[in-house]
């Protein structure tokens, strides 16, 4: 897509209205396009103001205090968000969701051939897609391999990999968080074209690095060979 | 009419004096201190914008619990984000209302059925004061510009917005071919921008010229 294309999506975005690729791949552009960050700075203004159309409500009042508790235990501390309603799906939209992921290229973190290989590929995606259009998110360059290392607030993160090379067979690449005692297993993925899109399967720490490996089909649990990508989150 | 209730005659006079402090703070600098771990300045914000917030996701979501889990999820993404807040890319304002209908979109999303379901549910919760006078006036203002637009249009929009519809979904719904879908949102909220910013001085840097209609 060129510039004029990106330009079309932006009012949509603006609107939380795009669809998964649509988004994805204007949320790529933006990063190195100044002229439609401020396109989008421009309209996304407007697009908040219609928050005040919708009728305005007082919250129930306990919901201030609950907020404010949450906030005081996370001050420290770099915590997943619970999300009681992001895990129930309706199968046709995990369906939807999948064939989207797999149009995409993204991967969860698993291959598994298990009942819940639908709805880990939309979570994934999912992921993915709100770790990147997070402006709050962190991206790191790696030290070894080439690609990105994208990080939310929450610690919620995502690699994009750049010309990964197709796993030989009976490999699968493994992502792993380097921490103290051991590496941690973050997810089982396939190269995927250009572009491979992971979803990391739990949070990273503050400083830790993500790495990812080549290993026998299944997994390790712990790395076996030596990384092909080694990013430091900030 | 919509009412406000947020605290009791009792409870107002406590809320009064806690919030005096921050109370002549621009949204910009409540946001500079949330992202020095300031509880009161999150609070301040929350008083400030939780109403539309709450208003925003019960619009969106149609479900009262629901629409509570947004504005918290909001609030606290808003809390771990604060630092990476950049004044200069746009008012604290949106950048708050981006984080609550995002969270809102995902979740009726997710919720496909709540979609069919009538809003005035959502529309009798609370009890008897007045909504407060700049939202009643940014409400107006906001639903007079959409009057104004094109009927095409307006319903891309709203049904965009408030109804979380992708373009996809939206093409499928009316029954119109995608790149239709698209002109619409785009000029209508183009439009929406200019009708906005009349009279406020406001520069008109939106071309809606490149468009395909």
């Amino acid at each position: 897509m060129g510039h004029e294309d990106f330009y079309e999506l932006t009012a949509a975005y603006a609107l939380d209205a795009l669809d998964k690729q649509d988004e994805l791949s204007y949320v790529e552009h933006l990063r190195s396009c100044p002229q439609c960050r401020e396109d989008l700075g421009a309209i996304q203004d407007t697009a908040g103001l219609l928050a005040y159309g919708a009728a305005a409500e007082a919250p129930p009042p306990a919901l201030r205090e609950r907020i404010l508790d949450q906030a005081r235990s996370e001050r420290t501390n770099v915590i997943p968000i619970r999300r009681r309603w992001a895990l129930p799906a309706a199968a046709s939209v995990a369906a939807v969701a999948a064939m989207a992921a797999i149009g995409l290229g993204i991967w969860a973190s698993s291959l598994r051939s298990d009942l819940s290989g639908e709805r880990e590929a939309r979570t994934g995606l999912e992921q993915v897609l709100s770790v990147i259009s997070d402006p709050g998110s962190e991206r790191v360059s790696p030290s070894v391999g080439s690609g990105t290392l994208v990080v939310s607030p929450t610690g919620a993160a995502a690699l994009i990999l750049s010309n990964l090379a197709p796993a030989p067979s009976g490999k699968i690449y493994e992502a792993w968080i380097a921490e103290d005692p051991a590496p941690k297993p973050a997810g089982l993925f396939q190269a995927t074209g250009d572009r491979t899109h992971v979803a990391l399967t739990r949070p990273v720490p503050k400083g830790a690095t993500v790495m990812v490996t080549l290993e026998p089909a299944g997994g390790t649990t712990e790395p076996s060979a030596e990384p092909l990508f080694a990013a430091k989150a900030a | 009419m919509t009412v406000l209730a947020l605290t009791g005659p009792g409870r107002a006079t406590e809320t009064m004096r806690l919030r005096r402090d921050h109370a002549h703070l621009s949204d910009e600098a409540l946001v500079a201190l949330v992202a020095r771990s300031s509880e009161a300045a999150l609070g301040e914000l929350y008083d400030r914008y939780g109403p539309v917030a709450y208003g925003l996701a019960l619009r969106v979501v149609r479900d009262p619990a629901f629409a509570e889990d947004v504005v918290q999820e909001a609030f606290l993404a808003i809390w771990r984000s604060a630092p990476r807040f950049v004044p200069e890319r746009g008012k604290a304002s949106t950048w708050i209302m981006t984080f609550v209908h995002r969270r809102a979109v995902d979740l009726v999303r997710r919720e496909e059925r709540r979609r069919g379901e009538p809003l005035e549910r959502a529309h009798q919760a609370s009890g008897s004061t007045e909504e407060v006078a700049w939202m009643k006036f940014e409400r107006e203002r906001v639903q007079e510009a959409l009057a104004q637009l094109p009927d095409q249009q307006r319903e891309a929009i709203e049904l965009a917005y408030y109804g979380g519809f992708t373009q996809a979904q939206l093409a499928e719904r009316l029954g119109q071919p995608l790149g239709t879908i698209k002109s619409r949102v785009f000029n209508g909220l183009g439009r929406l921008r200019e009708l906005l910013a009349e009279g406020t001085g406001d520069e008109d840097r939106w071309d809606t010229k490149t468009s395909t209609s």
